[in-house]
């Protein structure tokens, strides 16, 4: 589904990503791990499209079609998602009406007629009782004053409503109490299916107690350096990172 | 010969058609001396530092429109708040149309200012309210030699005007270019409650110049809401003075939504006589293209334990230009003032100009005044977000517009109008907007 070839990208012409290689097939669970400043959170926006970066090497294949020249809407209709670490706040858009817009955007990109108004009620109240979302809190300004934890959860409602094909996480575990870090993963989980893939990324190993990945990838100073299966990352838990730099080094 | 030796002149010919033995007649003249004396404002006036009239001065234009101009209500259906019952004073070209309107002498007088001001009947009234708070200067001062027509409106006490009254004043500029001065007068007596919206509208692209002065008194607890709705052709061009006397416990908001025109300039000024009194202004400015629209805004408080709001948001567009210019004088008497000013505005091209000056002469010592400007770009990281989610660029942004400009909006009290203006906004921001904010 997913296929990122020796990817570069830079920012102001400092060099983030050096070399990405990453293959990403449905229905599987991928996790990046690294330490801060590794480049994870610059990996999931240039997936996303976020048009700061410059993608100066390498290529992104979606269903083998390259997106690197499309917008972030156009990859988004893609079925392409990111979930932001930090959402932003958008005074005076309520969360319903921001989903509404996102979901009619999408069909129309596929030349479809907007979705009938009870039809979007319906999978709202579906989808907002999957993360345990309070009717009150869709009609608040989207990210508006919201705890670290309803940013998230919302986040993750927007997946479930636009049900994505390639869904990244942005280090969605920050900010989260056990509870909300529950709802948050029983959400994703629910959402997994044998056609779509998720990329989680994260510090901690302590989210991949819940979603539970199939492969993890360490990504240091902008190259994947070690891959392996979820017990590498009980292993970064209780080892830290040091090890992995002195085994690039050496 | 100049537009102001024109009007000095013309001034001869319109004394033939009014009664020159009344006394409002003394004050005609000498108001017309003021403007000679005076003339329009330069830039070398302060408060004109960022507007020039220069360029809306120069057209030939009709001082006395004579041509009777048949407008038909399907023609101009688009520019009423249509959906609702609502009372009308309509002009075209500055006389009334009668069958546009619909006007009430029944328990409160929505009427014409032509016969408010010869009517033996409304005497009492004219000697206690008409040219009492306008101001001297040489625009107002214009208006006044020339007032004969315009609203009329006096609410009694206690009345609570469930329907809105729309003021419309249609320009057809069948002459090659028209100068209106329209007067109106708005009298809220205690406990009334009155909403007002007020329309200046050219139907061809012929230049047009209005000068309008608006007097407005709110008794004692009286209410007023009013609606500037300035979305007109970029021919026209609007001077707007309002004034706003306010008598203890009342309540003034005037919401102005400049959205086009080729010049607009807004005098908006409340002064506060009596204790808690609560003044708000709020505006939301989108234009482009050469556009400029320019508020002046002043609140006098002169008692002590009143408020005043204020909120403008602009978003300039093109190589258009914007002006805020928000005066607050608090007097040594006028303890426990709040007053409260923001202005923000966002620039969506490199040419786009905002002058933002907030002014505050506080001579109280127990007060609250807050002030804050911003001028800004479209935030980047919102804009990312919202096409993350499929949103494309151009609804995004206007998305995050219609976001930036919404509190302005939450104090719009009639349903009808709220949803003209956002669809006005949708236009001007160029999308189709599917949600209602």
């Amino acid at each position: 589904m997913l296929k990122i070839n020796n990817l570069h990208a830079s920012i102001d012409d400092k060099a983030i990503l050096k070399g990405i290689n990453l293959e990403v097939k449905p229905g599987e669970v991928h996790a990046i791990m690294g330490p801060n400043g590794s480049g994870k959170s610059t990996l999931a926006s240039v997936i996303a499209g976020k048009e700061d970066y410059e993608v100066t090497e390498g290529s992104i294949l979606l269903d083998d079609e390259d997106i690197e020249e499309l917008a972030a809407e156009e990859r988004a209709h893609k079925g392409v998602f990111l979930s932001f670490q930090y959402p932003v706040e958008i005074p005076g858009v309520s969360v319903t009406n921001f989903i509404k817009t996102a979901i009619n955007s999408t069909r129309k990109a596929k030349g479809l007629e907007d979705m009938p108004a009870k039809e979007m009620l319906k999978l709202i109240r579906e989808k907002s009782e999957l993360l345990e979302i309070d009717r009150k809190f869709l009609s608040r300004s989207l990210n508006e004053g919201f705890s670290g934890g309803e940013k998230k959860r919302n986040e993750i409602f927007q997946m479930a409503m636009l049900e994505p094909k390639l869904a990244i996480l942005d280090e969605t575990d920050s900010g989260l109490d056990i509870d909300a870090l529950r709802i948050v993963s029983n959400g994703v989980n629910k959402l997994k299916s044998k056609d779509n893939a998720v990329i989680v990324i994260t510090h901690y190993q302590r989210l991949l107690d819940y979603i539970v990945p199939d492969f993890v990838h360490v990504l240091l100073n902008g190259k994947i350096v070690k891959s392996g299966g979820k017990e590498l990352a009980h292993e970064l838990e209780a080892k830290g990172y040091d090890w992995i730099k002195e085994e690039v080094n050496a | 010969m100049s537009l102001k030796e024109k009007l000095v002149s013309s001034f001869m010919a319109f004394e033939d058609t009014v009664d020159v033995n009344s006394p409002i007649h003394d004050i005609r003249t000498e108001a017309i001396k003021t403007f000679e004396a005076e003339g329009f404002p330069t830039k070398k006036l302060e408060d004109w530092k960022y507007t020039s009239l220069n360029s809306i001065l120069k057209p030939d234009y009709s001082v006395f429109p004579t041509i009777e101009n048949d407008i038909e209500f399907k023609d101009v259906k688009k520019y009423f708040i249509h959906e609702i019952d609502a009372y009308k004073i309509i002009f075209i070209d500055g006389k009334y149309a009668s069958h546009l309107s619909q006007t009430t002498h029944d328990g409160l007088d929505v009427c014409l200012m032509s016969a408010a001001l010869t009517k033996p009947k409304y005497k009492v009234i004219i000697d206690n309210y008409f040219n009492k708070i306008a101001t001297k200067d040489g625009l107002s001062s214009l208006n006044t030699a020339f007032s004969h027509e315009g609203a009329y409106i006096n609410i009694p006490k206690n009345k609570v005007v469930e329907k809105p009254i729309q003021i419309i004043h249609f320009s057809t500029g069948n002459e090659a270019a028209v100068m209106l001065q329209p007067r109106n007068l708005i009298i809220v007596n205690e406990n009334a409650h009155v909403q007002i919206i007020e329309r200046h509208q050219s139907l061809t692209d012929n230049p047009v110049l209005t000068n309008s002065v608006t007097e407005i008194f709110t008794n004692k607890r009286a209410i007023v809401d009013y609606y500037k709705i300035q979305n007109d052709k970029q021919s026209a061009s609007l001077i707007d003075n309002t004034y706003i006397n306010q008598k203890q416990e009342s309540l003034a908001k005037v919401h102005t939504f400049s959205f086009g025109g080729k010049l607009i300039r807004n005098n908006l000024n409340f002064y506060q006589n009596g204790e808690r009194i609560d003044s708000t202004m709020k505006g939301i400015t989108i234009i482009g293209d050469k556009q400029h629209v320019d508020h002046n805004t002043l609140v006098h408080h002169i008692e002590p334990n009143c408020e005043s709001h204020q909120d403008y948001k602009g978003i300039f567009n093109d190589s258009s230009t914007g002006v805020f210019n928000g005066k607050v004088v608090v007097e040594k008497l006028a303890q426990k003032t709040n007053a409260f000013q923001a202005n923000n505005n966002v620039l969506m091209s490199d040419k786009a100009t905002i002058n933002t000056k907030p002014q505050l002469e506080i001579f109280a010592d127990d007060v609250k005044c807050s002030h804050g400007c911003t001028i800004g770009q479209l935030d980047e990281s919102a804009m990312f977000y919202l096409r993350s989610r499929g949103i494309p660029e151009k609804e995004a942004r206007a998305l995050l517009m219609f976001a930036f400009s919404n509190n302005v909006m939450d104090s719009v009290k009639i349903p009808e109008l709220k949803n003209r203006i956002t669809k006005i906004i949708a236009k001007k921001l160029g999308v189709n907007i599917g949600f209602d904010l």
